[in-house]
């Protein structure tokens, strides 16, 4: 359902999400109106969500909490605007437009995926752990 | 700054979005968990076995939406202007970024938006800001 939202509402297309994402050219305020709806409808079933420890189906919520804002979140946001500034593609647009046949998009996600697997890497050179090992997931 | 007109289109935009509060909303009822997709892609790089049903279901899901849209309607155009060296450095700043940055368009602007949080609110704004300043400079500074 998703990634049929994400069609229908164009952001699967680079050029849309480039559109939105030029101040000084031709404004196109598209993806901000499917953000409004997508908060719109989340919002409330977050709330929901919230006081919950279960889920509908009785299996643990996993919602994170972190609060902190550090540099590896300020230095990883503006790396992935970036970017998604350079293709007009984000990880859900990117993989649905693959699924969709597009070569570049293909290219783009292996791209991504490569990227994943160095921070995994470094990570783990980071904790001292070898390769093989599996890291403690903190969400 | 002017309107692009001709290219916003409203309601598909507002229902397309809607769509997807939808999906997120019954990812977080009935899954318990953020529908960041930044997050489940990362996660099957460095899978655990209990987590991997549910992430490859997802992407699957991500995969096969062209297809079952195509059955209803017609599929709208899909337009890559960058080019192959573009494309794979923004992959892999994407890749990288997202990780570092625990999350991205569908985690922190949608999700974490929607449940409040300053810290997704800061990572929207700031990735938000980067890819305002990158088509800025790409398009208009530097001209490709």
């Amino acid at each position: 359902m998703f990634g049929i939202g994400l069609i229908v509402s164009r952001m699967v297309s680079p050029a849309k999400v480039l559109g939105f994402l030029d101040l000084a050219g031709p404004w196109d305020p598209s993806l901000a109106l499917v953000m409004a709806g997508a908060i719109a409808v989340g919002a409330p079933a977050f709330l929901v969500a919230a006081k919950r420890k279960l889920t509908v189906l009785g299996t643990p919520m996993i919602l994170p909490n972190a609060r902190h804002i550090d540099r590896r979140l300020v230095l990883g946001s503006v790396a992935f605007g970036v970017g998604w500034g350079l293709a007009g593609f984000c990880p859900g647009p990117a993989v649905v437009a693959l699924g969709a046949g597009q070569m570049k998009a293909l290219l783009f996600v292996v791209a991504m995926l490569a990227g994943m697997l160095a921070f995994e890497l470094a990570e783990r050179a980071r904790a001292g752990i070898g390769p093989g090992a599996q890291v403690a997931d903190d969400r | 700054m002017h309107i692009d007109w001709a290219s916003f289109t409203p309601w598909s935009a507002v229902i397309g979005g809607a769509i997807i509060g939808i999906a997120t909303a019954m990812f977080a009822l009935v899954n318990g968990r953020i529908a960041g997709i930044s997050g489940i892609v990362g996660g099957l790089v460095r899978p655990t076995y209990a987590d991997l049903s549910w992430r490859v279901a997802f992407v699957l899901g991500l995969l096969l939406a062209p297809l079952i849209y195509s059955r209803i309607a017609a599929s709208p155009a899909i337009a890559i202007e960058a080019n192959y060296p573009t494309i794979i450095v923004a992959g892999l700043l994407v890749g990288v970024g997202t990780r570092y940055g625990a999350g991205c368009t569908s985690g922190h602007g949608v999700c974490g938006v929607s449940r409040l949080s300053l810290r997704s609110l800061v990572a929207t704004l700031l990735f938000m800001g980067a890819g305002f300043a990158t088509v800025f400079l790409v398009r208009h500074v530097i001209g490709f």
